[in-house]
């Protein structure tokens, strides 16, 4: 026999499910709220991405190759940090400083994944902590945001500024206002919706999040436990609060800030959230309740980031404990 | 109508039956033949031939074994045993064999080889028992279990259902839908034995809803035969391991490290029915089975009735072929569960189910990458484990922590393996920490 066999251990064959396809199956899910923002927002929103998007990868690829000393196997071009720096951008303000980026872009990249062993090994979403960071240290930049354009091809960016609704919800009760009071500054319902209101580049518009999150679940990328139980429990929360003190109802809090965008997509960041279904449904009510409590009880207006990230930190114990269902569990009796 | 189908994990792989359109066809023997004498789970059998022996068709050439799991092995060609040596098997280690020197087709005069069905079942229950055991039926969906003990073990417990697994979920192999397109008057018969000899009145036939012809086929003879009944099922694998099929089909669950019969339930794939049918009417004993020879670069397929030890080289001989250019494995099996050959010159056993060549664009498996964490594995488990912690703890070989994560229910289908996205090898660490865990279980006991 001239043939040279391989020689393994079964399964001899693989689907063609890969990591790159994931993450850039991310993307393109991504990019109907990409499309929203520029619609909204103008070529600062091109801006900023393609900027964040640079920046991660280039992070990325400049700690392996001279850090870490990579030979071969760089693996900055697999799409994770593409998604990561898509996300990063979607989560400032479309006026945001390069410089301030580039720092947000860095410590995602560089601490809150690389540090840890790349991609699979980070506990928490990189996206997320870069945001933090950022709104740590810029606390101004990062709250300033710009208003809806009236014109797609405008360019001056920092002219017209307005808070979000989450903001001015937050504002006008310290103040002492009622809703009935504030209802003429908040947007209406379906502006909220398709994204015309102020706030971070890729979170204003649910429907174009909505777009992308059922992209990801016809590819079955993600599963819907966590997007589903999240904003459940996010209008649960609230819904209880609204019976309560009447300030703001159930929708609101889901089509405001950046609730959407983090139960379809930072939530649902594989890496850093549970493994089984019930452990996802924990995981994601969870996330939902912080989310509501921070944003009622909190001193930001917006807690969706940080409640992800606390739920990050659970997981380890999450999946120590929310086991998948075993088979042959419940006997049968003959 | 919604087709039954087990409810947890499972994957569904390119099926690849190109082989389904082939009659079965009759296979001839060399000049010389390897019959292994450990085909079958458990203990090997002991040869009861010495050099020089003539033997003829269906002579017992080795005897089960004390142990109780095991299997008598029959010679399946005439001649004389020119030695007993070890031999190259389809497990890759050298193993003992007679190796026999074919003279004629001379036949034990016991068995009957005419044509004519057999219908009627004149044993009784034990008898048959004893007939399968002393034909050295095995279960021939690939992990050949002793026949006769599926039944023995019973002992107090009264089953209710018989199973027939026609479900041939693995790709490529389509032996078992030939059996059940052009042996059907048999396995009716076979599986009518069974019935009596378990004393139960009812048997279910699940099939794959990809072999509809098969399907119609069986349904029609079923129509005569009260208690039989066809369900056609999802495809979907692993759908022909006992656990899951029987979940498809009767809804129940067998509990972890029990038997189907701790559920009520008898089980045999297809090929065992018609090798029990040849065993109890006909006084056959195991000495041939089909086996299906195919592959994505191979310009004819086929499937072959051939006689055991007989070496896998001459299926593709009998095709006119040589091994295609590029081909970079061969598997003995399915491409799931099946074993990587080193050799076409390994001798076909009860346990070989199909040849498959592959090209060397799919032998090779991708490189492997960090475990993302996508849960892909959980979901495709069919028995609900969680193989990327599998994996890392037995890497890490903390066995206890494997024991208590149930490793050792893994069947091994290599669903995880198989969905992977990082290309983790999955299920080689789980096979090395399931090892080392019923290793530590024995040792405990």
């Amino acid at each position: 026999m001239n043939n040279r066999l391989v020689i393994s251990l079964s399964p001899h064959i693989e689907g063609d499910f890969k990591v790159e396809k994931i993450m850039w199956g991310v993307v393109i899910a991504l990019l109907p709220a990409f499309f929203a923002s520029v619609y909204y927002y103008g070529f600062n929103a091109i801006k900023v991405v393609v900027l964040a998007v640079i920046f991660c990868i280039g992070s990325e690829y400049l700690i392996q190759k001279f850090i870490l000393k990579y030979k071969e196997k760089v693996t900055a071009f697999d799409g994770s940090a593409a998604v990561t720096g898509l996300l990063l951008a979607f989560n400032v303000p479309s006026n945001i400083p390069w410089w301030q980026l580039l720092t947000g872009s860095i410590v995602a990249i560089g601490v809150a994944k690389m540090a840890f062993g790349g991609l699979g090994k980070n506990p928490f979403n990189p996206a997320l902590v870069g945001r933090a960071f950022m709104l740590a240290s810029f606390p101004v930049h990062m709250t300033t945001w710009p208003k809806p354009l009236e014109n797609i091809w405008s360019f001056g960016a920092d002219a017209v500024t307005s808070a979000t609704p989450l903001g001015i919800l937050k504002e006008g009760l310290n103040a002492g206002q009622t809703v009935e009071q504030m209802v003429e500054k908040l947007p209406g319902y379906f502006d909220m919706f398709i994204g015309n209101m102020g706030g971070c580049i890729g979170e204003v518009s649910a429907l174009a999040i909505l777009i992308g999150g059922i992209f990801m679940l016809y590819k079955k990328i993600i599963t819907w436990y966590i997007p589903v139980f999240y904003l459940l429990s996010l209008a649960g929360f609230t819904g209880l609060f609204y019976l309560i003190d009447k300030s703001a109802d159930p929708l609101f809090h889901l089509l405001a800030g950046g609730a959407m965008l983090g139960a379809w997509f930072m939530a649902t960041d594989m890496v850093t959230s549970p493994m089984s279904i019930k452990g996802q449904i924990i995981f994601a009510i969870g996330g939902g309740i912080l989310c509501g409590a921070i944003r009622i009880f909190g001193s930001y207006p917006e807690g969706c980031s940080y409640s992800i990230l606390i739920m990050n930190a659970f997981v380890p114990l999450i999946d120590k404990y929310a086991k998948p269902r075993r088979f042959g569990k419940e006997v049968y009796n003959a | 109508m919604k087709l039954r189908t087990f409810n947890q994990g499972g994957v569904h792989p390119p099926e690849n039956k190109i082989s389904a359109d082939i009659p079965i066809k009759i296979l001839g023997v060399p000049q010389q033949i390897c019959i292994p004498i450990h085909q079958h789970l458990g203990a090997p059998a002991v040869p009861v031939v010495e050099k020089g022996d003539k033997v003829k068709v269906g002579t017992l050439i080795a005897k089960k074994g004390t142990a109780f799991i095991s299997a008598n092995i029959h010679s399946s060609v005439s001649g004389t045993v020119a030695k007993i040596d070890d031999v190259l098997d389809a497990t890759g280690y050298k193993n003992k064999a007679v190796v026999i020197n074919v003279e004629g087709d001379e036949w034990e005069d016991t068995i009957d080889r005419s044509d004519h069905l057999v219908p009627e079942i004149k044993l009784e229950p034990e008898e048959i028992l004893k007939k399968i055991e002393e034909m050295g039926v095995v279960g021939l969906g690939g992990a050949t279990f002793p026949a006769h003990i599926k039944y023995m073990v019973s002992n107090g417990r009264k089953s209710d259902t018989l199973v027939v697994n026609g479900a041939e979920c693995e790709p490529f192999l389509t032996s078992d839908h030939r059996l059940m397109l052009e042996r059907t008057d048999e396995i009716m018969i076979g599986i009518q034995i069974m019935m009596k000899s378990g004393q139960v009145d009812r048997a279910v036939i699940g099939i794959e809803s990809n072999k509809p012809d098969a399907i119609e086929n069986l349904r029609i003879k079923a129509q005569q035969f009260p208690g039989i009944e066809v369900i056609p099922l999802k495809v979907k694998y692993p759908q022909g391991a006992e656990k899951q099929l029987i979940k498809a089909l009767l809804n129940r669950e067998i509990p972890s490290g029990k038997l189907p019969l701790d559920v009520g339930v008898i089980i045999n794939n297809v090929g065992t029915v018609l090798a029990i049918y040849e065993a109890v009417q006909k006084n056959k004993p195991l000495i041939e089975r089909v086996v299906t020879i195919t592959g994505k670069k191979l310009k004819t397929k086929g499937n072959f009735l051939v006689r055991i030890g007989v070496p896998a080289a001459m299926l593709l001989e009998a095709l006119g072929e040589e091994i295609p250019e590029g081909t970079s494995k061969i598997i003995s099996g399915g491409p799931m569960m099946g074993k990587a050959l080193n050799s076409l010159d390994i001798p076909i056993t009860k346990g070989t189910s199909g040849i498959i060549l592959m090209d060397e664009s799919e032998a090779w498996r991708r490189e492997p990458v960090n475990c993302i964490r996508c849960a892909k594995c959980i979901s495709v488990c069919p028995m609900g484990l969680e193989p990327y912690l599998l994996e890392k703890l037995a890497e890490r070989e903390m066995f206890d922590r494997c024991e208590a994560n149930a490793i050792t229910d893994c069947m091994e289908c290599g669903s995880c393996s198989y969905i992977c996205p990082a290309a983790r090898p999955l299920l080689d660490y789980i096979r090395y920490g399931k090892v080392n865990v019923m290793r530590i279980m024995r040792e405990r006991r």
